[in-house]
């Protein structure tokens, strides 16, 4: 079982109090009326974040659902960059550069789910090494495109990881509303592959339970449903008012388990990390955040790309429509 | 220069193009529901398991959303899938991955990832199958944009245009007429053949009134042009052969000559692509028109049971009665 050693875990606990310090940075933004419509991270960053470093950036995929991009930062600052224009509205926000391996925000829940399979077995069809692991939660679970593409793949055996972090609410809807199985993982049963249930708060687990699963998916021998169990600690969204069905005793209960907290405990504990480190890291983190909101604000924005980027080149009412969008602009400006 | 030919079923055409392209590009993957061992339930597909493996021709679960969505991963893994939905009418089980992720998939990600992706689908009436094998659904894709939609009407025309819609960058939903799959004959090119999409084709001249359609329509239409010769009518056909996207040009052009119109679907009345067209004609050439176009359609009922399938699907007939009251009317 490959656990993470120190300095692995070091490294996610960076990358987890980033993603928190991030996250309360975007929220102040979304109240400041500066971003749109954001979903906080708080409560998922070991399991995010713990699923990433299990990776190989260079070879493996992944595809978030829109609570992970402040998690995906093992792939580099490009992440944080789109996810800013993303979270502005600005259409670059979609771009993210080759040759990162990862796909951007994705709204429909569930639906990246047979995309991950798709891409899992083209990249197996191409003798590429490499898995592809998807982010979904409790929720999506229940979406036909879960059960069509975990069924496909488990017949395939394409090198994928269902990574389905269950954070016990969607929206206001608590799990045992989402379903009468046991576990989110044992839907992996009828798919015909390995489903496990990991501690999502513990990132180590989760680090593990990945590694796993990835050595599985390498070796040929198919893909696997991983249940993360955590607690969402925020809202669902910046539009959400989670203490109209929250209890406040579960949350409070959960807010003990803390993954973030409770890794620094630890590694406090080892000597591993400090008040010094850890005020470094989150002043860092908020400098580049800030960086890269200045960056995206200054971002050029053209009235072309409304009409760019649907088809490889303008149909001939499009180019009509992109005339009369700039015309109109024109007589704007005069 | 004289090119070879042999005269195939559109079926064939099909068949034929499948087997070329898969020589000519081994990034290719067929994938769908009894496209292997089966070679397709109206054998679309037939040969290519044995000739090119079960890696490229891919028999898979009755998933037709993970049939789509899987067809987004392959390319974004820099393959080029060529998806078949068994029956149009099941692409309401795909709906969401067509529409919301394979036709958005270039603009959200502002072609980072390219969906070079073809979905072949069989529709249209007239063969007596169960409930939702004929519905004509063209007019629902149209509305989604980044969705190409090639409608041939003739089995070269399959042949030119599955070429092409196979090597397009942008997805394509490729509909075949289940009554031309062997209702079609006609002579297809033997060497390479590749027709631009977005170029419709006058298929009769005419000058008195043109009848518009696609797909097996147009040979409906066809016949119903010739017979009006001898009643004195010179009705000219234009086969649309796409309608995203659609070539304004060429509709504008023989509307503008003829001055009447005839606007041929199988696809219930009310927000049908004939009201599309209609539209074009009346932002391009308005008053270039001697009378009011007319729409020949289904109804706005859901397609029927067989034995009422004759009252619904439009036939010469019909075409006919349109095409005379189009010509009364000064």
């Amino acid at each position: 079982m490959p656990k993470p050693n120190d300095k692995q875990l070091q490294m996610i606990l960076e990358d987890m109090v980033v993603a928190r310090t991030q996250a309360g940075r975007l929220w102040n933004l979304q109240r400041q009326g500066q971003v749109g419509t954001i979903a906080p991270i708080d409560g998922h960053e070991a399991a995010i974040v713990g699923a990433v470093h299990a990776l190989e950036t260079e070879s493996d995929w992944a595809l978030p659902q829109y609570r992970e991009p402040l998690g995906l930062r093992k792939y580099g600052p490009e992440i944080l960059d789109a996810f800013m224009l993303y979270n502005l509205g600005h259409p670059a926000g979609g771009h993210i550069p080759e040759p990162i391996k990862v796909a951007p925000s994705q709204i429909s829940l569930g639906a990246s789910i047979p995309h991950a399979v798709g891409l899992a077995w083209g990249m197996s069809l191409k003798d590429e090494s490499g898995v592809v692991l998807v982010f979904f939660g409790d929720g999506a679970s229940s979406e036909g495109d879960f059960y069509e593409a975990g069924n496909l793949a488990g017949v395939l055996k394409a090198p994928v990881i269902f990574f389905c972090i269950n954070n016990q609410w969607a929206i206001s809807t608590p799990t045992h509303l989402q379903t009468a199985a046991d576990t989110f993982a044992s839907k992996a049963e009828a798919f015909g592959i390995p489903g496990v249930t990991v501690d999502g708060n513990d990132a180590s687990s989760v680090y593990e339970a990945v590694s796993d699963a990835r050595n599985r998916a390498i070796s040929g021998k198919g893909p696997t449903l991983i249940e993360a169990t955590v607690y969402r600690l925020g809202a669902h969204t910046t539009a959400d008012d989670p203490t109209r069905y929250v209890p406040s005793d579960d949350l409070s209960a959960a807010q003990k388990k803390d993954p973030v907290h409770t890794l620094i405990q630890d590694l406090r504990d080892r000597n591993l990390w400090s008040d010094a480190r850890q005020s470094e890291v989150e002043t860092a983190a908020l400098d580049r955040i800030d960086d890269a909101f200045e960056k995206a604000k200054s971002t050029p924005l053209s009235a072309d790309s409304l009409m760019d980027h649907c088809f490889s080149s303008d149909t001939a009412r499009q180019s009509r429509q992109r005339s009369f969008l700039m015309d109109s602009l024109g007589e704007a400006n005069e | 220069m004289s090119k070879k030919v042999s005269e195939l079923s559109m079926l064939q055409a099909i068949n034929e193009t499948l087997h070329s392209e898969m020589a000519r590009d081994e990034r290719i993957v067929v994938l769908g529901e009894d496209v292997g061992r089966n070679g397709g339930v109206f054998r679309a597909t037939e040969g290519l398991i044995e000739k090119f493996g079960e890696n490229r021709v891919v028999d898979t679960p009755i998933s037709e959303a993970a049939i789509a969505g899987s067809a987004v991963g392959l390319a974004m893994a820099g393959l080029v899938p060529v998806a078949e939905i068994q029956f149009l009418g099941f692409s309401y089980q795909a709906m969401h991955q067509i529409a919301g992720q394979i036709a958005r998939l270039r603009y959200r990600t502002q072609s980072r990832f390219e969906p070079q992706i073809t979905i072949r689908a069989p529709f249209g009436g007239g063969v007596r199958t169960p409930e939702l094998h004929s519905d004509s659904l063209e007019a629902q894709f149209a509305n989604i944009p980044g969705l190409k939609i090639v409608l041939p009407a003739t089995a070269s025309d399959a042949k030119g245009l599955l070429t092409s819609a196979i090597r397009d960058p942008d997805p394509v939903l490729f509909l075949e007429p289940l009554r031309g799959y062997r209702g079609i004959r006609d002579l297809v090119p033997d060497e390479e053949h590749s027709i631009p999409i977005g170029e419709a084709k006058l298929v009769k001249k005419g000058d008195d009134v043109v009848i518009i359609s696609w797909s097996y329509q147009v040979e409906l239409s066809k016949r119903v042009a010739e017979s009006l010769e001898e009643d004195g009518i010179s009705a000219a056909v234009l086969d649309l052969r796409s309608i995203v996207p659609l070539d304004i040009e060429s509709l504008t052009q023989i509307v503008t000559h003829c001055g009447r119109a005839v606007v041929v679907q199988e696809a219930p009345e009310t927000a049908g692509f004939a009201s599309e067209i209609i539209a074009t004609i009346n932002d391009e050439c308005f008053w270039s028109l001697e009378a009011p176009v007319v729409r020949v359609s289904g109804f706005d009922v859901p397609y029927p049971v067989g034995m009422l399938e004759n009252l619904y699907v439009p036939d010469e007939e019909r075409i006919r009665s349109a095409v005379l009251r189009v010509m009364e009317k000064d």
